[in-house]
Protein backbone atom coordinates (compact mmCIF):
# COMPACT_ATOMS: atom_id res chain seq x y z
CA UNK A 1 0.00 0.00 0.00
CA UNK A 2 1.07 3.60 -1.36
CA UNK A 3 1.74 6.53 1.55
CA UNK A 4 -0.71 8.58 0.46
CA UNK A 5 -3.53 5.73 0.26
CA UNK A 6 -2.35 5.06 3.95
CA UNK A 7 -2.56 8.68 5.02
CA UNK A 8 -6.08 8.84 3.49
CA UNK A 9 -7.33 5.97 4.90
CA UNK A 10 -6.37 7.32 8.35
CA UNK A 11 -7.46 10.94 7.78
CA UNK A 12 -10.74 9.07 6.94
CA UNK A 13 -11.00 6.88 9.67
CA UNK A 14 -10.49 9.86 12.08
CA UNK A 15 -12.85 12.12 10.59
CA UNK A 16 -15.38 9.18 11.03
CA UNK A 17 -14.58 8.92 14.58
CA UNK A 18 -14.86 12.27 15.69
CA UNK A 19 -18.20 12.92 13.98
CA UNK A 20 -19.69 9.66 15.41
CA UNK A 21 -18.19 10.53 18.65
CA UNK A 22 -19.80 14.38 18.58
CA UNK A 23 -23.25 12.86 17.25
CA UNK A 24 -23.48 10.24 20.24
CA UNK A 25 -22.64 13.51 23.07
CA UNK A 26 -25.18 15.70 21.07
CA UNK A 27 -27.80 12.65 21.33
CA UNK A 28 -27.11 12.66 25.21
CA UNK A 29 -27.10 16.38 25.38
CA UNK A 30 -30.37 16.42 23.31
CA UNK A 31 -31.86 14.70 26.33
CA UNK A 32 -30.86 17.08 29.16
CA UNK A 33 -32.09 20.08 26.82
CA UNK A 34 -35.34 18.65 25.73
CA UNK A 35 -36.14 18.20 29.21
CA UNK A 36 -34.86 20.55 30.64
CA UNK A 37 -36.32 23.27 27.90
CA UNK A 38 -39.62 21.67 27.99
CA UNK A 39 -39.92 22.03 31.42
CA UNK A 40 -39.48 25.98 31.62
CA UNK A 41 -41.42 26.46 28.73
CA UNK A 42 -44.13 24.76 30.47
CA UNK A 43 -43.14 26.64 34.31
CA UNK A 44 -41.44 23.59 35.70
CA UNK A 45 -37.73 23.00 36.82
CA UNK A 46 -37.57 19.73 35.04
CA UNK A 47 -34.87 16.86 36.20
CA UNK A 48 -33.01 18.77 39.33
CA UNK A 49 -31.50 15.86 41.38
CA UNK A 50 -28.91 14.07 39.15
CA UNK A 51 -25.67 16.41 39.31
CA UNK A 52 -25.94 20.28 39.27
CA UNK A 53 -29.55 21.19 37.20
CA UNK A 54 -30.04 17.45 36.52
CA UNK A 55 -27.00 17.92 34.36
CA UNK A 56 -26.22 13.91 34.76
CA UNK A 57 -29.37 12.74 33.72
CA UNK A 58 -29.18 11.73 31.09
CA UNK A 59 -26.31 9.12 32.04
CA UNK A 60 -29.08 8.16 34.97
CA UNK A 61 -31.43 7.39 32.62
CA UNK A 62 -28.68 5.05 30.32
CA UNK A 63 -27.88 3.15 33.32
CA UNK A 64 -31.41 2.51 34.42
CA UNK A 65 -32.04 1.62 30.83
CA UNK A 66 -28.96 -0.68 30.64
CA UNK A 67 -29.90 -2.63 33.78
CA UNK A 68 -33.77 -3.66 33.29
CA UNK A 69 -34.86 -6.58 31.65
CA UNK A 70 -34.59 -7.05 28.27
CA UNK A 71 -37.87 -8.60 27.20
CA UNK A 72 -38.41 -10.34 24.21
CA UNK A 73 -41.64 -11.28 23.36
CA UNK A 74 -42.83 -15.03 23.29
CA UNK A 75 -44.27 -14.87 19.72
CA UNK A 76 -42.32 -12.52 18.74
CA UNK A 77 -39.96 -12.92 15.60
CA UNK A 78 -36.93 -12.48 17.33
CA UNK A 79 -34.29 -12.01 14.68
CA UNK A 80 -36.52 -9.28 13.08
CA UNK A 81 -37.23 -8.32 16.72
CA UNK A 82 -33.41 -7.62 17.29
CA UNK A 83 -32.84 -6.22 14.20
CA UNK A 84 -35.35 -3.06 13.75
CA UNK A 85 -33.79 -0.94 16.22
CA UNK A 86 -30.61 -1.31 14.54
CA UNK A 87 -32.37 -0.65 11.37
CA UNK A 88 -33.63 2.21 12.84
CA UNK A 89 -30.15 4.02 14.07
CA UNK A 90 -27.75 3.39 11.21
CA UNK A 91 -29.33 5.18 8.53
CA UNK A 92 -30.00 7.87 10.97
CA UNK A 93 -26.03 8.25 11.47
CA UNK A 94 -24.55 7.11 8.07
CA UNK A 95 -26.15 10.27 6.18
CA UNK A 96 -23.91 11.99 8.17
CA UNK A 97 -20.96 10.60 5.58
CA UNK A 98 -21.80 13.58 3.52
CA UNK A 99 -22.59 16.92 4.93
CA UNK A 100 -19.54 19.40 5.07
CA UNK A 101 -19.11 20.95 8.74
CA UNK A 102 -16.34 23.09 7.89
CA UNK A 103 -14.20 24.74 5.20
CA UNK A 104 -10.71 23.38 4.35
CA UNK A 105 -8.18 22.93 7.05
CA UNK A 106 -4.19 22.57 7.11
CA UNK A 107 -2.70 20.38 9.36
CA UNK A 108 1.13 19.23 8.81
CA UNK A 109 0.73 20.46 4.99
CA UNK A 110 -2.30 18.24 4.64
CA UNK A 111 -5.49 19.97 3.13
CA UNK A 112 -8.01 18.45 4.68
CA UNK A 113 -11.82 18.92 3.95
CA UNK A 114 -14.03 18.84 6.56
CA UNK A 115 -16.69 16.35 5.48
CA UNK A 116 -16.02 12.51 5.76
CA UNK A 117 -16.91 12.34 1.83
CA UNK A 118 -17.58 14.34 -1.18
CA UNK A 119 -19.47 12.48 -3.35
CA UNK A 120 -20.98 14.11 -6.77
CA UNK A 121 -24.85 12.24 -6.04
CA UNK A 122 -24.31 13.67 -2.33
CA UNK A 123 -28.06 14.66 -2.75
CA UNK A 124 -29.56 11.31 -3.97
CA UNK A 125 -27.35 9.43 -1.27
CA UNK A 126 -29.29 10.78 1.72
CA UNK A 127 -32.45 10.04 0.09
CA UNK A 128 -31.31 6.86 -0.65
CA UNK A 129 -30.32 6.53 3.25
CA UNK A 130 -33.02 7.72 4.55
CA UNK A 131 -35.76 5.98 2.07
CA UNK A 132 -34.57 2.75 4.37
CA UNK A 133 -34.84 3.96 7.65
CA UNK A 134 -38.76 3.01 7.27
CA UNK A 135 -37.69 -0.58 7.33
CA UNK A 136 -36.74 -0.18 11.03
CA UNK A 137 -40.22 0.80 11.84
CA UNK A 138 -41.98 -1.72 9.42
CA UNK A 139 -40.01 -4.71 11.04
CA UNK A 140 -40.40 -3.68 14.58
CA UNK A 141 -44.24 -3.15 14.19
CA UNK A 142 -44.52 -7.08 12.83
CA UNK A 143 -41.43 -8.79 14.84
CA UNK A 144 -43.69 -7.74 17.81
CA UNK A 145 -46.66 -9.24 17.07
CA UNK A 146 -48.60 -6.92 18.65
CA UNK A 147 -52.00 -5.05 17.08
CA UNK A 148 -50.67 -2.16 18.70
CA UNK A 149 -47.35 -2.27 17.06
CA UNK A 150 -48.05 -3.37 13.91
CA UNK A 151 -50.84 -0.43 13.14
CA UNK A 152 -48.32 2.12 14.78
CA UNK A 153 -45.96 0.61 12.09
CA UNK A 154 -47.75 0.77 9.06
CA UNK A 155 -48.92 4.19 10.25
CA UNK A 156 -45.32 5.42 10.71
CA UNK A 157 -44.73 3.68 7.22
CA UNK A 158 -47.05 5.02 5.37
CA UNK A 159 -46.37 8.53 6.69
CA UNK A 160 -42.59 8.52 5.72
CA UNK A 161 -43.63 7.39 2.44
CA UNK A 162 -45.54 10.30 1.91
CA UNK A 163 -43.90 12.95 3.15
CA UNK A 164 -40.10 11.52 1.76
CA UNK A 165 -41.83 12.57 -1.62
CA UNK A 166 -42.46 16.15 -0.47
CA UNK A 167 -39.05 16.13 1.22
CA UNK A 168 -36.78 15.32 -1.51
CA UNK A 169 -39.35 17.63 -3.77
CA UNK A 170 -38.57 20.62 -1.13
CA UNK A 171 -35.11 20.31 -2.02
CA UNK A 172 -35.14 19.89 -5.79
CA UNK A 173 -34.98 23.98 -5.39
CA UNK A 174 -32.03 24.03 -4.34
CA UNK A 175 -30.37 21.79 -6.50
CA UNK A 176 -31.46 23.75 -9.69
CA UNK A 177 -30.11 26.65 -8.27
CA UNK A 178 -26.83 25.82 -7.45
CA UNK A 179 -26.32 23.38 -10.44
CA UNK A 180 -24.95 20.41 -8.26
CA UNK A 181 -25.83 17.44 -6.26
CA UNK A 182 -22.74 17.43 -4.05
CA UNK A 183 -23.50 19.02 -0.70
CA UNK A 184 -19.96 20.75 -0.51
CA UNK A 185 -21.00 22.96 -3.87
CA UNK A 186 -24.19 24.20 -2.41
CA UNK A 187 -22.85 25.02 0.78
CA UNK A 188 -19.96 26.97 -1.72
CA UNK A 189 -23.04 28.60 -3.44
CA UNK A 190 -24.47 29.79 -0.69
CA UNK A 191 -21.33 32.22 0.71
CA UNK A 192 -23.00 35.63 -0.46
CA UNK A 193 -26.93 34.52 0.20
CA UNK A 194 -27.97 32.04 2.07
CA UNK A 195 -30.75 29.58 0.33
CA UNK A 196 -33.45 30.56 2.73
CA UNK A 197 -33.66 33.59 1.27
CA UNK A 198 -34.12 32.38 -2.22
CA UNK A 199 -36.47 29.01 -1.37
CA UNK A 200 -38.88 30.31 1.09
CA UNK A 201 -41.12 28.01 0.11
CA UNK A 202 -39.07 25.17 0.14
CA UNK A 203 -37.29 25.73 3.46
CA UNK A 204 -41.13 25.80 4.52
CA UNK A 205 -41.73 22.67 2.75
CA UNK A 206 -38.63 20.82 4.28
CA UNK A 207 -39.26 22.06 7.87
CA UNK A 208 -43.06 20.56 7.71
CA UNK A 209 -41.99 17.09 5.99
CA UNK A 210 -39.06 17.24 8.20
CA UNK A 211 -41.00 17.29 11.04
CA UNK A 212 -43.33 14.55 9.90
CA UNK A 213 -40.08 12.23 8.41
CA UNK A 214 -38.28 12.20 12.15
CA UNK A 215 -41.81 11.69 13.53
CA UNK A 216 -41.79 14.76 15.94
CA UNK A 217 -44.99 16.52 17.09
CA UNK A 218 -47.28 17.87 16.11
CA UNK A 219 -46.66 14.86 13.76
CA UNK A 220 -46.19 11.91 16.01
CA UNK A 221 -48.71 9.69 15.39
CA UNK A 222 -47.05 6.58 15.00
CA UNK A 223 -46.47 6.60 18.72
CA UNK A 224 -50.03 8.20 19.88
CA UNK A 225 -50.24 7.22 23.48
CA UNK A 226 -53.73 7.66 23.27
CA UNK A 227 -55.07 5.26 20.43
CA UNK A 228 -51.90 3.23 20.21
CA UNK A 229 -49.82 2.83 23.34
CA UNK A 230 -46.32 2.90 22.60
CA UNK A 231 -47.23 2.31 18.28
CA UNK A 232 -44.42 0.58 17.00
CA UNK A 233 -41.70 0.04 20.12
CA UNK A 234 -44.85 -0.88 22.58
CA UNK A 235 -42.77 -4.20 22.82
CA UNK A 236 -39.68 -3.11 23.49
CA UNK A 237 -37.86 -2.46 26.72
CA UNK A 238 -34.13 -1.64 27.85
CA UNK A 239 -31.19 -0.73 25.43
CA UNK A 240 -33.84 -2.02 22.32
CA UNK A 241 -35.92 0.89 23.57
CA UNK A 242 -32.89 3.16 24.11
CA UNK A 243 -31.64 2.33 20.52
CA UNK A 244 -34.79 3.73 19.46
CA UNK A 245 -35.03 6.53 21.17
CA UNK A 246 -31.62 7.22 20.02
CA UNK A 247 -32.42 6.79 16.34
CA UNK A 248 -35.18 10.01 17.33
CA UNK A 249 -33.06 12.23 18.11
CA UNK A 250 -30.41 10.76 15.45
CA UNK A 251 -32.83 11.29 12.75
CA UNK A 252 -33.66 14.92 14.01
CA UNK A 253 -29.56 16.04 13.96
CA UNK A 254 -29.45 14.85 10.26
CA UNK A 255 -32.31 16.82 9.04
CA UNK A 256 -31.06 19.95 10.81
CA UNK A 257 -28.14 19.31 9.74
CA UNK A 258 -29.53 18.78 5.89
CA UNK A 259 -31.36 22.35 6.71
CA UNK A 260 -28.14 23.69 7.79
CA UNK A 261 -26.48 22.47 4.65
CA UNK A 262 -28.92 23.69 2.25
CA UNK A 263 -31.07 26.28 3.63
CA UNK A 264 -29.16 27.93 6.68
CA UNK A 265 -25.35 28.39 4.62
CA UNK A 266 -23.77 25.49 5.74
CA UNK A 267 -20.58 26.31 8.01
CA UNK A 268 -20.65 30.18 6.45
CA UNK A 269 -20.51 32.72 8.71
CA UNK A 270 -18.38 35.59 9.48
CA UNK A 271 -15.73 36.25 12.44
CA UNK A 272 -16.49 32.47 14.37
CA UNK A 273 -14.56 29.48 13.33
CA UNK A 274 -16.71 27.73 10.58
CA UNK A 275 -17.16 24.39 12.47
CA UNK A 276 -18.19 27.16 15.16
CA UNK A 277 -20.78 28.53 12.88
CA UNK A 278 -22.01 25.02 11.69
CA UNK A 279 -22.95 23.49 15.62
CA UNK A 280 -24.45 27.37 16.44
CA UNK A 281 -26.91 26.98 13.80
CA UNK A 282 -27.42 23.11 14.23
CA UNK A 283 -28.01 24.12 17.50
CA UNK A 284 -30.45 26.54 16.55
CA UNK A 285 -32.30 23.60 14.71
CA UNK A 286 -32.34 21.40 16.96
CA UNK A 287 -33.99 23.90 19.69
CA UNK A 288 -36.81 24.56 16.82
CA UNK A 289 -37.65 21.15 17.08
CA UNK A 290 -38.06 21.39 20.76
CA UNK A 291 -39.93 24.69 20.95
CA UNK A 292 -42.28 23.44 18.04
CA UNK A 293 -43.03 19.74 20.57
CA UNK A 294 -43.92 21.89 23.58
CA UNK A 295 -45.89 24.02 21.71
CA UNK A 296 -48.61 22.10 19.25
CA UNK A 297 -50.60 19.58 19.73
CA UNK A 298 -51.00 16.39 17.41
CA UNK A 299 -53.09 16.38 14.08
CA UNK A 300 -55.47 13.37 13.21
CA UNK A 301 -54.42 11.05 11.03
CA UNK A 302 -56.59 12.07 7.80
CA UNK A 303 -55.56 15.59 8.42
CA UNK A 304 -51.57 14.44 7.95
CA UNK A 305 -52.62 12.58 5.22
CA UNK A 306 -54.73 15.16 3.76
CA UNK A 307 -52.07 17.85 4.49
CA UNK A 308 -49.18 15.99 2.56
CA UNK A 309 -50.72 14.67 -0.23
CA UNK A 310 -53.16 17.61 -1.38
CA UNK A 311 -51.65 20.61 -0.36
CA UNK A 312 -47.55 19.98 0.64
CA UNK A 313 -46.89 18.01 -2.54
CA UNK A 314 -48.86 20.68 -4.68
CA UNK A 315 -47.01 23.59 -3.11
CA UNK A 316 -44.10 21.55 -3.36
CA UNK A 317 -44.53 21.22 -7.48
CA UNK A 318 -45.63 25.13 -7.23
CA UNK A 319 -42.49 25.91 -5.80
CA UNK A 320 -40.39 24.01 -8.41
CA UNK A 321 -41.82 25.40 -11.33
CA UNK A 322 -41.64 29.02 -10.11
CA UNK A 323 -37.78 28.34 -9.36
CA UNK A 324 -37.11 27.13 -13.16
CA UNK A 325 -39.72 30.13 -14.50
CA UNK A 326 -37.36 32.77 -13.08
CA UNK A 327 -34.31 30.69 -14.02
CA UNK A 328 -35.25 30.96 -17.76
CA UNK A 329 -36.31 34.57 -17.49
CA UNK A 330 -33.18 35.80 -15.30
CA UNK A 331 -30.92 33.80 -18.00
CA UNK B 1 -9.54 -3.91 -3.88
CA UNK B 2 -12.32 -3.97 -6.12
CA UNK B 3 -12.57 -7.17 -7.52
CA UNK B 4 -12.83 -8.06 -3.90
CA UNK B 5 -15.76 -5.48 -3.69
CA UNK B 6 -17.42 -7.25 -6.56
CA UNK B 7 -17.22 -10.97 -5.15
CA UNK B 8 -18.61 -10.40 -1.49
CA UNK B 9 -21.28 -8.22 -3.04
CA UNK B 10 -22.24 -10.76 -6.19
CA UNK B 11 -22.17 -14.01 -3.30
CA UNK B 12 -24.62 -11.75 -1.07
CA UNK B 13 -26.95 -10.91 -3.91
CA UNK B 14 -27.38 -14.28 -5.21
CA UNK B 15 -27.49 -15.68 -1.93
CA UNK B 16 -30.27 -13.24 -0.75
CA UNK B 17 -32.24 -14.06 -4.24
CA UNK B 18 -31.84 -17.86 -3.32
CA UNK B 19 -33.05 -17.62 -0.02
CA UNK B 20 -35.84 -15.11 -1.97
CA UNK B 21 -37.18 -17.84 -3.34
CA UNK B 22 -36.87 -21.07 -0.89
CA UNK B 23 -38.18 -18.94 1.59
CA UNK B 24 -41.40 -20.18 2.95
CA UNK B 25 -42.29 -16.93 5.04
CA UNK B 26 -43.31 -14.17 2.46
CA UNK B 27 -42.41 -11.14 4.86
CA UNK B 28 -38.88 -12.72 4.51
CA UNK B 29 -38.34 -13.54 1.16
CA UNK B 30 -39.58 -9.78 0.65
CA UNK B 31 -36.33 -8.67 3.35
CA UNK B 32 -34.49 -10.95 1.40
CA UNK B 33 -35.35 -8.95 -2.14
CA UNK B 34 -34.44 -5.43 -0.72
CA UNK B 35 -31.14 -7.04 0.05
CA UNK B 36 -30.50 -8.07 -3.36
CA UNK B 37 -31.72 -4.85 -4.51
CA UNK B 38 -28.98 -3.31 -2.32
CA UNK B 39 -26.34 -5.10 -3.27
CA UNK B 40 -27.07 -5.03 -6.74
CA UNK B 41 -27.25 -1.37 -6.03
CA UNK B 42 -23.32 -1.48 -4.47
CA UNK B 43 -22.45 -3.33 -8.21
CA UNK B 44 -23.92 -0.12 -9.69
CA UNK B 45 -21.83 1.76 -7.96
CA UNK B 46 -18.23 -1.08 -9.02
CA UNK B 47 -19.56 0.47 -12.46
CA UNK B 48 -19.35 4.18 -11.68
CA UNK B 49 -22.92 4.14 -12.29
CA UNK B 50 -23.47 6.49 -9.18
CA UNK B 51 -26.98 7.47 -10.22
CA UNK B 52 -28.19 4.44 -11.23
CA UNK B 53 -27.18 3.14 -7.62
CA UNK B 54 -28.90 5.66 -6.16
CA UNK B 55 -32.07 5.67 -7.83
CA UNK B 56 -32.35 1.67 -7.53
CA UNK B 57 -31.81 2.35 -3.68
CA UNK B 58 -34.58 5.27 -3.62
CA UNK B 59 -37.11 3.32 -5.58
CA UNK B 60 -37.21 0.52 -5.72
CA UNK B 61 -35.91 -0.79 -2.03
CA UNK B 62 -36.72 1.98 -0.75
CA UNK B 63 -40.32 2.98 -2.24
CA UNK B 64 -41.35 0.02 -3.98
CA UNK B 65 -40.85 -2.80 -1.39
CA UNK B 66 -42.49 -0.77 1.59
CA UNK B 67 -45.39 -1.09 -0.34
CA UNK B 68 -44.86 -4.62 -0.92
CA UNK B 69 -44.08 -5.63 2.77
CA UNK B 70 -47.23 -3.34 3.61
CA UNK B 71 -49.45 -5.82 1.50
CA UNK B 72 -47.63 -8.60 2.80
CA UNK B 73 -47.72 -7.59 6.66
CA UNK B 74 -51.66 -6.76 5.91
CA UNK B 75 -53.07 -10.21 4.43
CA UNK B 76 -50.28 -12.81 6.00
CA UNK B 77 -50.71 -12.40 9.27
CA UNK B 78 -51.14 -16.67 9.82
CA UNK B 79 -48.24 -17.54 7.83
CA UNK B 80 -48.97 -20.95 8.60
CA UNK B 81 -51.24 -21.32 6.03
CA UNK B 82 -49.77 -23.74 3.59
CA UNK B 83 -49.03 -22.41 0.27
CA UNK B 84 -50.86 -23.54 -2.17
CA UNK B 85 -49.19 -23.67 -6.11
CA UNK B 86 -52.19 -22.17 -8.32
CA UNK B 87 -50.90 -23.70 -11.67
CA UNK B 88 -49.46 -27.04 -11.05
CA UNK B 89 -49.01 -28.26 -14.15
CA UNK B 90 -46.09 -26.07 -14.45
CA UNK B 91 -43.87 -27.49 -12.91
CA UNK B 92 -42.25 -29.61 -15.20
CA UNK B 93 -42.21 -27.03 -18.23
CA UNK B 94 -40.59 -24.72 -15.23
CA UNK B 95 -37.51 -27.59 -15.03
CA UNK B 96 -36.98 -28.10 -19.21
CA UNK B 97 -36.89 -23.99 -19.09
CA UNK B 98 -34.19 -24.01 -15.81
CA UNK B 99 -31.88 -26.25 -17.77
CA UNK B 100 -32.17 -24.39 -21.00
CA UNK B 101 -31.10 -21.59 -19.02
CA UNK B 102 -28.44 -23.00 -17.35
CA UNK B 103 -27.02 -24.29 -20.39
CA UNK B 104 -27.44 -21.38 -22.48
CA UNK B 105 -25.13 -19.86 -19.83
CA UNK B 106 -22.59 -22.26 -19.75
CA UNK B 107 -21.94 -22.09 -23.40
CA UNK B 108 -21.71 -18.44 -22.87
CA UNK B 109 -19.18 -18.48 -20.31
CA UNK B 110 -17.33 -21.50 -22.10
CA UNK B 111 -17.41 -19.32 -24.92
CA UNK B 112 -15.18 -16.16 -25.26
CA UNK B 113 -16.94 -13.06 -24.50
CA UNK B 114 -18.10 -11.18 -27.16
CA UNK B 115 -16.63 -7.31 -27.55
CA UNK B 116 -18.88 -4.67 -28.89
CA UNK B 117 -16.94 -1.57 -29.51
CA UNK B 118 -15.76 1.49 -27.71
CA UNK B 119 -18.87 3.22 -26.81
CA UNK B 120 -18.32 7.25 -26.74
CA UNK B 121 -18.77 7.87 -23.49
CA UNK B 122 -15.68 6.73 -21.91
CA UNK B 123 -15.17 5.87 -18.01
CA UNK B 124 -12.86 8.86 -17.72
CA UNK B 125 -15.34 11.15 -19.80
CA UNK B 126 -18.11 9.65 -17.24
CA UNK B 127 -16.01 11.06 -14.23
CA UNK B 128 -14.65 14.44 -15.97
CA UNK B 129 -18.59 15.60 -16.99
CA UNK B 130 -20.33 13.66 -13.64
CA UNK B 131 -22.53 10.56 -13.98
CA UNK B 132 -26.25 12.90 -13.04
CA UNK B 133 -25.38 15.51 -15.88
CA UNK B 134 -24.18 13.00 -18.44
CA UNK B 135 -27.81 11.40 -18.14
CA UNK B 136 -29.73 13.97 -17.54
CA UNK B 137 -28.61 16.13 -20.80
CA UNK B 138 -28.92 12.92 -22.48
CA UNK B 139 -32.74 12.44 -21.25
CA UNK B 140 -33.74 15.61 -21.93
CA UNK B 141 -31.93 16.10 -25.86
CA UNK B 142 -31.40 12.81 -27.65
CA UNK B 143 -34.13 10.58 -25.68
CA UNK B 144 -36.78 13.42 -24.56
CA UNK B 145 -39.57 12.02 -27.11
CA UNK B 146 -38.96 8.22 -24.66
CA UNK B 147 -38.80 10.17 -21.86
CA UNK B 148 -42.13 12.49 -21.91
CA UNK B 149 -43.44 9.32 -23.13
CA UNK B 150 -42.49 7.17 -20.03
CA UNK B 151 -43.83 9.82 -18.15
CA UNK B 152 -47.13 9.97 -19.64
CA UNK B 153 -47.29 6.10 -19.48
CA UNK B 154 -46.68 6.24 -15.40
CA UNK B 155 -48.79 9.20 -14.79
CA UNK B 156 -52.21 7.25 -16.82
CA UNK B 157 -51.04 4.23 -14.72
CA UNK B 158 -51.32 6.04 -11.48
CA UNK B 159 -54.74 7.44 -12.56
CA UNK B 160 -55.52 4.31 -13.41
CA UNK B 161 -54.92 2.35 -10.39
CA UNK B 162 -56.30 5.50 -8.21
CA UNK B 163 -59.70 4.62 -10.54
CA UNK B 164 -59.54 1.04 -9.86
CA UNK B 165 -59.25 1.36 -6.28
CA UNK B 166 -61.40 4.00 -5.64
CA UNK B 167 -64.73 3.93 -7.51
CA UNK B 168 -66.47 6.61 -6.22
CA UNK B 169 -63.78 9.59 -6.05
Amino acid sequence: MNKDLLIYLTITCIKIFIVFGVIQFMIISMIWFERKIMAHMQVRLGPMRVGPHGLLQPIADGIKLLFKEDIIPEKANKFLFVLAPVMTLVPALITFAVIPFGDKIKIFGYSIDLVITDINVGFLYIFAVSSLGVYGVVMAGWASNNKYSLLGGIRSSAQMISYELTLGLSLIGVVMLTGSLSLVDIVNAQAKIWNIILQPIGFFIYVTSAFAEVNRTPFDLPEAESELVAGYHTEYSSMKFAMFFMAEYANMITVSAIAVTFFLGGWQGPFLPPVVWFMLKLSGCLFFFIWVRSTYPRLRYDQLMHFGWKFLLPLSLFNILITGLVMVIKG
Amino acid sequence: MEAYIFYIMAAVSVTAAVYLIFEKNPVYSALYLILTLVSIAALYILLEAQFIAAVQIIVYAGAIMVLFLFVIMLLSLNIKEELKDAIPFQKIPALFMGILLFSVLCIILKSKFVQGKQGEYTSAYVASVGNTKLIGNLLFTDYLLPFEITSILLFVAAIGAIMLAKRKL
